[in-house]
């Protein structure tokens, strides 16, 4: 029996690792703060590992290489930060339409535009409602330490396997840049489909076509049907959250995700000892989103505190699912800001 | 050509004089292609070099957007369709991956030489180990013949309805030429198919070009001067002779690059 020791690694790192682990051998990347560390590590990694590491041109040109072989049924991954991940949402687009698997991870900074290069979670839209253009989702993980992530990163491809499906693992830049031990998890054997459809060569078989253009509206129809019929599967299989909540009475119910969660957790636990009943949710799949979940943890809670790196987007859904008639309140901060302890403790005090 | 076979009863059956077929890598279909156009005659040229390399079975053809998006229909190999401009990255995510695989992009001037510019020239600059068919046709068929990078001065498109004028948008795009100031080793050519005889040359070229890929050399670039008689407004006989008269000065026909210098 092999006994793996736990190790000290960042966050970038733990993710291009666990890749390695899950056998991800086909990497294409662009260089961009802060998950430039994921490529450097790879450039020495892929090789010993027998993999392919290749920095294209641009995160257009990355996302297409990822494309291309995910066609070819590799496990295959890139990884970027929000700029970068906007040019990417191209390919993403084309991946969910031709429905081949490839995994995504978007290290979140600050936006818009160039915005800054310090952590956010202000892509929580662009994730997890589509991104790019046409009626398609990538399933969506969003790890709150780094063990987690890297437990997270290895799901990734076999989430992209079962479904045929870009997957995203979002982390803002401190799941990033953080270094915290890490042990990686056994492999499970790939359930690898591709012998039926990936593009190979077409010796001793009809030759295969993968495409995601369907000019016929009633054959593109069935394929929008089809991926609809795909998320509906995620939503019954694959949710994932993390509940605290008291039993009875829950006075405050904090609903937070990634490295937010955490925080909250620290500012609970000082409240908490003041005799308050307070809850913590925490998505962690946020596409689909644990809504069912949710609507469960906040029956009983009087009100309810969203908590985000942004201006404000997973609350859309937090309402939606627990209903605008529910005492709903949010914090968060923007521009790189990371929200401390101190200050969810002032916002929560201002709620109870 | 005489060739034999045996049947099951054991019979020899022998045929005689089948002296053209359609090649095996090119399906039984009728394409969408509009009268005139030079599309046909590449895509059969392209399938004869596969099969007469006995490609087929390991080949990737990469489809571009533009006119020949469905190029996957007609090609008898294993294809993919690609977003617009971004064929020669997909075709670098499939060789890498595959490094056993023949991987070959097919692009008309828009894709190529506007939208996928970054796309082919690191492509062509990382040497990677694909073949590219770029159609030059100097103009965007697909979308009903819009100005292309390659759109010859002066002339009419539905976007420079008083001919391109170069003081506004510049001069037509030679990408044979740029692409063949990159150091790294490479197969560029420019042929055309507006005579029989630049036809014949242009095979030839296609077959350099797979066999640079079979042998693992370098990359190969074939552009192809082709003709559009649907958005050019001229009959095809016509549209060959403005070929010669009008693209041939400004688009060179030669070897601009190879792998041996």
């Amino acid at each position: 029996m092999v006994i793996m020791a736990k190790k000290l690694m960042k966050g970038n790192e733990a993710i291009a690792e666990a890749a390695i682990h899950a056998g991800a051998l086909s990497y294409f990347c662009y260089p961009i703060t802060p998950q430039t560390e994921i490529a450097e590590y790879l450039a020495k990694r892929m090789p010993e590992a027998g993999g392919v590491f290749l920095q294209a041109e641009s995160e257009l040109a990355a996302a297409n290489m990822v494309y291309g072989a995910a066609c070819t049924g590799k496990r295959v991954f890139t990884t970027s930060s929000s700029p970068g991940i906007s040019l990417m949402m191209e390919a993403m687009s084309y991946i969910a339409g031709t429905e081949v698997p490839a995994v995504f991870v978007n290290i979140m900074r600050c936006g818009p535009g160039l915005g800054g290069i310090l952590p956010a979670q202000a892509d929580y839209f662009q994730a997890t409602k589509g991104g790019g253009h046409g009626d398609y989702h990538a399933l969506v993980l969003a790890p709150s330490t780094i063990q987690e992530a890297a437990d997270l990163m290895m799901d990734a491809f076999d989430l992209a396997d079962k479904y045929r499906s870009p997957v995203m693992l979002v982390g803002d830049g401190m799941i990033g840049q953080m270094m915290e031990p890490v042990e990686f998890k056994p492999v499970k054997p790939r359930v690898d489909s591709s012998s039926e459809w990936a593009v190979t060569g077409c010796k001793g078989r009809e030759p295969r076509i993968l495409t995601s253009l369907f000019l016929d509206p009633n054959t593109l129809e069935k394929v929008n049907e089809r991926l609809t019929a795909k998320y509906e599967r995620m939503k019954r299989e694959e949710t994932r959250f993390e509940a605290n909540v008291p039993d009875g009475e829950c006075e405050l119910l904090l609903v937070a995700y990634g490295t937010m969660a955490r925080i909250c957790k620290s500012a609970m636990a000082d409240i908490a000892k003041e005799g308050h009943k307070l809850g913590l949710f925490r998505p962690i799949t946020l596409f689909p989103f644990p809504e069912g979940q949710l609507e469960q943890a906040a029956r009983g809670a009087k009100k309810i505190l969203v908590v985000e790196m942004s201006a404000g987007q997973m609350i859309e859904d937090v309402e939606r699912i627990v209903g605008k008639g529910k005492d709903i309140h949010f914090y968060g901060r923007t521009g790189g800001n990371v929200p401390t302890p101190d200050e969810v403790m002032r916002e929560m005090r201002k709620i109870i | 050509m005489i060739f034999v076979t045996t049947a099951q009863a054991g019979m020899t059956i022998i045929f005689m004089d089948k002296i053209f077929t359609r090649p095996e890598s090119l399906r039984d279909v009728t394409t969408h292609y509009c009268p005139g156009c030079t599309h046909g005659i590449i895509h059969r040229m392209v399938a004869e070099v596969l099969d007469e390399l006995s490609l087929r079975e390991k080949t990737i053809g990469v489809a571009p957007v533009g006119c020949a998006v469905l190029a996957y229909n007609y090609f008898n190999c294993d294809c993919v369709e690609a977003a617009h401009g971004r064929a020669p990255a997909m075709a670098t995510g499939i060789k890498r991956s595959n490094p056993g695989f023949i991987v070959f992009t097919y692009q008309g001037d828009g894709d190529l030489a506007s939208i996928g510019t970054a796309e082919i020239i690191h492509a062509a600059n990382r040497g990677e180990k694909i073949t590219v068919v770029f159609v030059n046709n100097a103009i965007y068929g697909m979308t009903g013949g819009q100005m292309a990078p390659t759109t010859m001065p002066c002339q009419i498109t539905t976007t420079t309805p008083k001919g391109r004028d170069v003081k506004q948008v510049g001069y037509p795009m030679r990408m044979s030429e740029l692409l063949s100031t990159l150091e790294t080793p490479s197969f560029i050519v420019r042929s055309a198919v507006h005579t029989t005889r630049n036809m014949i040359k242009t095979k030839e070229y296609l077959r350099k070009a797979f066999t640079y890929q079979k042998d693992n050399t370098c990359f190969s670039f074939v552009e192809i001067l082709s003709v559009c008689p649907t958005n050019w407004g001229i009959s095809p006989i016509k549209s060959a002779e403005w070929l010669e008269k009008t693209m041939v000065p400004y688009y060179p026909l030669k070897v601009f690059k190879t792998p041996e210098k």
